[in-house]
Formats: structure tokens, sequence, C-alpha cells
């Protein structure tokens, strides 16, 4: 495989985990602009550990995926007392709060950045993205993903049945912070350098983009959202400097044609059904 | 210099009370964010400044910043928003957001990614007022912005147009009933928020006496945080918290080093947010319960 | 069991509930004995739907007491009311949208499958619900419509699902807010047979209903409510003579 396409295949996997991250809080009903925050504070951390304290990579990511699902939780609190555009617009702040936090955190480089990782192979991205996925997917055969569909549909009547709907919340807060931590930890150690402005609104938003394209109600979505993001402008690169716009264009279409993304449940059902005729 | 940081954060206060205006038009009225406001502004500007530059006067290039920018608005309510107004709070977002991709994306071709500068001469103009020292695109700013601010208060106050807004904006329904045709006004929303929007971005040039395509990115979040602070469902709220903020980044900057500006003004707006959930959500518990 | 006035399933004693400075309900004590059929009437606008809500902790009480099987519920969250045994149906039906009638009737029995099993698929993490789910489908005749998405339904079935979804619980006492709306003649007959058949198996069922015809021969009890006053209580024949509720009812509909 060249190095160009091996670049690629880590930003799939990368962006694969952040889009998952969205997907766990969005399967409550609660929509996050602030993931690129979670992964922000998982990068930073996985480097320090693996920079300064000189650990193992694998230890850094446990250990900053656990420190940031911690972080989520304590989020996830006060984001229940609000909902719809409302939490979209404090999460936003609490990312781009992250982001100027570590611009003056002096002692990780401020505005500088900060280097010194060591370069972690496509093999061991695509081990943690596929885990986290291979992991999602179970979760979503489970009762507990029952709970969180219920919570997302109608968050009265899920209490009304007996639902725990602050538990589940802020649970997948601190979940999707967690797999957001392991996104930015890979990042870090993917590009071997990190600074603020790699964890800014574009970056929380572009985990969304995936999430909504490839599918929301899905968690392969997030896959197919990913790749989407990442290969499409590389495909359009015969449009030269309107890919881009081309790009904007195609989510457009996407959104109109298909609101709910390319893949859904009867998709899946299909798929799947074509698979074990054949 | 107190004073002086004073008038400098009005001035960029007055931009984001615009831009806040021109969020929360839409956000009021039809509750969803409409992320392309941030780039017509800076089409806006980007106008605005073709306009200077091809000769025309200044009041030509603010008029040419806006037809501009509500153009595009009503272009983006016809196909990214209308078809699209049944759907979850996320889809228009993320439409308007495809929107924002292609307008930056047509900046960057045909202005080019690097700033382009205003003549010069236009900022050696300044004022001594006492120990305060003015520009005269200070004063235009500031001007500008009150105009137009005065144009709208009285175009949604006192016109049968404005009742109508005000009459979809509280409840969808009832102003139908009353004959009032929602997607008329829903269009026209749109348009109002897009000229502000524009004329916004022609401020934002002569405040910063040049204009790049990621202008909109930044000062656009920011005008989120402005028309939050302000309280989402009041539209004027943005009267206060324009200056407000504006004041407090420059303040920051002057005292505090320019870094730490985002965390205060973010971490205001989480603030607004939590504590003041009735007040600004138009009461978040409650409404809740009324579903039931 | 004590000889002189057993406690009552469910007793609000003297709750008022406020919204700003308009009060919806206030002072309103009611006692609903177990394996009884309640019914609370009154206009529009009584406070019918918000007694619901703060029984089942959608509000919480201005003021006042809601006991349920002796347990103080009044500033409980509602998932903990809800497995206390308060199951209820919604005036305008509210199912879950993407869900099928299967796993509607799975979702609701929570208290089950607790823990570490949650992590499980459904099936294996509480088969016990599982069957559960199964009976109730055909108990309600809703096995034709297994896996089909609840909310494409007919009106009908819906409210079939919205009932099955409450009782799968297993509730000890059922509210329902409107249950005949909308239904005809002989649906409205069908589901009192269904509700005398539930409170055969003891449970207690407290009914909002507009219906009056249907309330007088369904309740054996009724509690009159207007602008948020319990204005009258008593069997349905003391009702239907009481000058009060007359008044009541002709003076909202001048």
């Amino acid at each position: 495989m060249s190095t160009y396409y091996a670049g690629l295949f880590a930003d799939v996997g990368i962006l694969l985990l952040g889009a998952l991250s969205v997907y766990v809080i969005l399967a409550t009903g609660q929509l996050s602009l602030g993931n690129a925050g979670f992964m922000g504070i998982g990068a930073y951390l996985a480097s320090y550990l693996t920079v300064t304290l000189q650990w193992p990579l694998t230890a850094a990511l446990v250990a900053a995926a656990l420190a940031c699902g911690a972080i989520g939780i304590i989020v996830g609190f006060p984001a229940l007392r609000l909902r719809g555009i409302y939490l979209a617009m404090a999460t936003l702040g609490f990312g781009e709060m992250v982001r100027s936090f570590f611009l003056n955190f002096e002692p990780m480089g401020g505005s500088g950045g900060f280097h010194g990782m060591t370069h972690v192979s496509l093999g061991t991205i695509w081990l943690w993205a596929g885990g986290v996925l291979l992991a999602v997917l179970v979760l979503e055969r489970s009762r507990l993903w029952l709970e969180l569909r219920a919570v997302h549909d109608d968050e009265t009547a899920a209490g009304l049945v007996g639902l725990d709907t602050t538990l589940t919340k802020v649970g997948a807060f601190g979940f999707g912070a967690a797999i957001a931590a392991i996104a930015g930890g890979l990042f870090a150690h993917h590009h071997v350098y990190i600074e603020p402005a790699n964890f800014g609104f574009e970056r929380s938003i572009e985990f969304v983009l995936a999430v909504i394209l490839g599918g929301s109600t899905v968690g392969p979505g997030a896959l197919v959202g990913a790749m989407l993001i990442v290969m499409l402008p590389e495909w359009l690169r015969v449009v030269a400097d309107w890919r881009l716009a081309a790009f904007g264009a195609f989510l457009i279409l996407v959104l109109l044609t298909r609101r709910q993304g390319i893949l859904d449940r009867p998709l899946l059902a299909r798929l799947a059904f074509r698979r074990s005729a054949a | 210099m107190l004073l002086q940081q004073l008038v400098n954060g009005l001035t960029l206060g007055a931009v984001y009370t615009l831009i806040a205006l021109s969020f929360s038009l839409v956000m009021g009225i039809l509750g969803i964010l409409n992320i392309a406001i941030a780039e017509l502004f800076m089409i806006g500007g980007f106008l605005g400044f073709a306009a200077i530059a091809a000769g025309l006067p200044l009041p030509a290039a603010v008029a040419v910043g806006m037809a501009g920018a509500a153009a595009i608005a009503f272009l983006i309510e016809k196909i990214a928003y209308q078809p699209l107004r049944d759907a979850p709070l996320i889809t228009p977002l993320l439409s308007t957001l495809g929107v924002s991709i292609i307008l930056q994306n047509v900046a960057t071709n045909v202005w080019g990614s690097d700033p382009l500068q205003l003549p010069a001469e236009w900022f050696d103009r300044r004022f001594q007022l006492g120990p305060v020292s003015i520009g005269a695109m200070q004063l235009v700013v500031i001007g500008v912005t009150v105009a137009l601010v005065a144009l709208l208060a009285y175009l949604v106050q006192r016109t049968s147009v404005g009742r109508a807004l005000r009459a979809v904006a509280e409840n969808r329904d009832i102003a139908r009933l009353l004959g009032v045709s929602a997607s008329r006004i829903t269009l026209l929303a749109f348009m109002l928020s897009g000229a502000l929007a524009g004329a916004a971005g022609v401020m934002i040039s002569l405040h910063y006496a040049a204009i790049t395509p990621y202008v909109g990115v930044e000062t656009g979040l920011k005008a989120i945080a402005v028309m939050v602070v302000g309280g989402v469902t009041r539209i004027f709220g943005a009267l206060i918290a324009g200056p407000l903020i504006g004041i407090v980044e420059v303040l920051t900057v002057a005292y505090g080093g320019s870094q730490v500006r985002d965390l205060v003004v973010y971490g205001l707006m989480i603030l607004i947010l939590l504590l003041r959930p009735q007040g600004i959500l138009g009461g978040a518990r409650t409404d809740l319960g009324q579903r039931v | 069991m004590r000889a002189i006035a057993p406690q009552p399933l469910l007793d609000l004693a003297n709750v008022s509930k406020m919204f700003g400075g308009v009060s919806a309900l206030s002072d309103v004590s009611i006692r609903i004995p177990e394996g009884r059929i309640v019914g609370v009437i009154g206009p529009n606008g009584a406070g019918k739907t918000t007694l619901f809500n703060v029984v089942t902790g959608a509000f919480r009480a201005s003021s006042g007491a809601v006991t349920f099987a002796d347990e103080p519920i009044t500033h409980w969250p509602s998932y903990r009311i809800a497995r206390a045994g308060i199951a209820r149906t919604f005036q305008n039906i509210r199912l879950f949208a993407s869900m099928t009638v299967f796993e509607h009737l799975l979702v609701a029995q929570p208290h089950q499958g607790a823990g570490i099993r949650r992590f499980l698929p459904a099936r294996r993490a509480d088969p016990e619900a599982w069957r559960r789910a199964e009976e109730a489908l055909a108990f309600f005749g809703l096995a034709a419509y297994r896996d089909r998405i609840a909310a494409s339904l007919p009106y009908g079935i819906q409210r079939k699902v919205e009932m099955a979804r409450a009782l799968t619980a297993r509730p000890r006492l059922l509210l329902l807010d409107e249950p005949v709306a909308g239904m005809n003649h002989d649906e409205a007959a069908e589901l009192r047979t269904l509700l005398r058949q539930l409170q055969d198996r003891g449970l207690t069922i407290l009914s909002i209903e507009h219906d009056m015809a249907f309330v007088m021969t369904l309740c054996e009890m009724l509690y009159v409510l207007d602008f948020g006053v319990l204005i009258a209580e008593g069997s349905p024949a003391e009702i239907r003579s009481n000058p009060v509720v007359i008044d009541a009812y002709l003076g909202s509909e001048a």
C-alpha cells in the first residue's frame, strides 16, 4: 500500500472513532457539537503519558479514555438541563473552551503545539477503530441499546415506563467522550504533532457530518460516513479547485433525498437478506 | 487606557450585534441554527469590498453586501431549508453547513485565500475626543449598526410585516389561523437575516481593514455566543449582549492576554445556557412537562 | 390487614400544583382503594392530565403528598414511580418512533434484567421479560404486527400497543388518559370488557374520561375536578344527580 493511501486509511480510522463518539451520544437524542474537545483532551493526555512519562501507547490510550469518560460524565450532568439546539450550542462552547484552554496551556506547548510522540502504525489505528466499532455493533443488539433508543424516541415516555433516563444520557456522554479520547490519542500518535487548532469546531462538525451522512440510526453508518468524508474529496479531484463545493452540494443532496443518511435499518436488513439468500 | 478599550470593544460589539441579530431572526422564528449565516457574513464582506474596489461609495458598498447576502439567503431557504422544514433540527443545521462549505470554496476560488486589504487612507482619519481616539471607520461601523438596528426594530415592532413575523415566532399554527402565510414569513426572515449578515460582513472588513474567506467561522461562532447571552428567544437581547461581549473580549485581550478571550466568551455562554434556562430557553423544564 | 379503613393503594393528600402564578391543581385529595376502577371527570382544562403528571412524577407537586402502596412517592423521579408499579397511557398516543411492537413490550419491563446483563442481547439479558412480551402480544391480539414499526400502524392498533406496553410491566395501578377517545361503540365495549378482566386479576385502574356513558358504566367511583378544584366525589349515580357537577358542566358549555 502506498504511503498516500495509508495516510488516508489512517484518517478514515480516526474519523470513524470520532463519528462513533458522536453516534453513541446521538443515540440518546443528544447532539454534541463539542466532541473535538474530548478528542483534544485525549490527544494531549495520551501524548503526555507516552512522551513525558514514557508509558506504552496502549496504556496511555486506556488511561486517556477512562479520564475522558469521567470528564464526559461530568459534562453530561449539566447537559441534562439542555436539549436540542441549546445542548448543541453549549457543547459547541465546551469544545471551543477546551481548544482555547490548550492554546493557553504552556506546559503542553500552548499555541506552539506538542510533539515527540512515536508514530503509530496503520494496523494499530484500525485495531482500535475496528475494536470500538465491533463493541458498538455488539452493544446495538443489547437490551441496553433498546433503552437508549427509548430515551431517544421519547424521553418522557421512557421515564414513565421505568427507564432511568438520567443514567442513560449521562452514561452515553461518558462513553462517547471515552471513544473521542481514543480518537485523539491515535490522532496525536499518527501525526506525531498536535496543536490546539486540530481540535476546533470544524473537527466536531466533521464527526457529526460522518454520522449523519453515513446513517445516524445504525452503527455501520459511521464507517460509511467516515469513508465518504475522507475519500470523496480525493475522488472529486477531477473538479480540482471546486471539490469542496462539490462535496457541499453532495451533502445537501444526501440530506434532501435520504435525511436518515445513506444506511438505515431497512436498508441493512435488505442487504443482510440478499447476502443470506445468495 | 480603559476608555479607549471600551470604544474598540463597542465597535467589535456592533458587528457581533448585527450577526447575532441575523442568527436570532431565524432561530427565534424557526428554532433552527442557520450555520451558513457565518459565511453569508463573509460573502457580504467580500461583495462590499469588491464594490469599494470598483469605486462605489461606502453606502453603495453596504447595500451591495446586504443585497448579495439576502439573495443567497433566499436560495438557502428554498434549497436547504424549505424541503427539510419538518426534519429534526440537526438536518437543516447540516444542510446549511453544506451551503457554508460551498460558499467558502467559492470565496477562496474567486478572491483567493490571502487577506485583501482595504485602502489604508480610509483608516487614517481619526477624531480626538479628550483622551480617546476614534477612527472614522469605527464611527461608521457604530453608526451603520445603530441605523440598521433602528430600522429592524421599526420593521419588527411597528409594521404589519413585523406583526406577522412575531405572530409566526409565537405560534405557527395560530399565525396560520390569523391568515399569515408562514412560508412567506419564513422566507422573509431568512432574507432579512441574510441582509443583516451581509451588512455585518462589510462592517467587519471596515473594522479589521481587511477581509479573508476564513473570517466567517471564528466571528460567526462568537456571534452565536452573543445570541445566547442576549437570550435566544428575545431578538433584541443581542443589543445588550453584542456590546457586552465585544467589550469583555477587548478587555480580556488588553488585560489577560489575547488567548484567554475565547475561554471567557464561551464560558459566559455556557453559564447563561445553564443558569438561566427558563429565561433563555423559554422554559426547558416546563416545556418538557407540557408535552406530556 | 388492619380492620379499620385499609390504606388506599394511591393516596393524594392536599396536592397543589402551580405553574408560575396559575394554580392547575389546588388542595386535591384523592384516595384510590386497591382493586377498584375509579374515574376522574371534569371540563376541559380542569387539571385532570396535570393530576396524572403529578402522580407519575412528570411534574412535581407544589405542595401536598402522594403516597403509593405506603411509599411516599411525591419527590421520586418518574422511572422510580413506574418501577414501583404505576403505568400510564397518554391522551395522544406516545409510542417510541423507531420501535417495533415487540420492542415496545420488551423495553417497558426495565426492572428485570438489570445490571451487567443489560449488555447482552435482549433475549439473553432477560428471558422472562421476553416470554412475557410474547404473552402480551398474544393476549392483545398483536401477534400479526410483532415486527412492524408501531407508530406506522392504524390508530386502533397503536392504542392497543400503548395499553400492552403499560401492562407488560405488571403495574399495580394503571392510569388511563381518555382511553376511548376516537373509539367507536364496539371498541369501547371491548375495552370495558378488557378492563373488567384486568380488575379481576387485581389491577387498580384510574381513568380520565370525557365519554360520560363509558365512565358511568365502567367506574365504581368518580372524582370531579373543575378549575383544579375537587368539586365532588361519589358513585356514578350520586355524581349524576349532584347539582354542583351539573353546574360545572353546563357552565363550561355556555
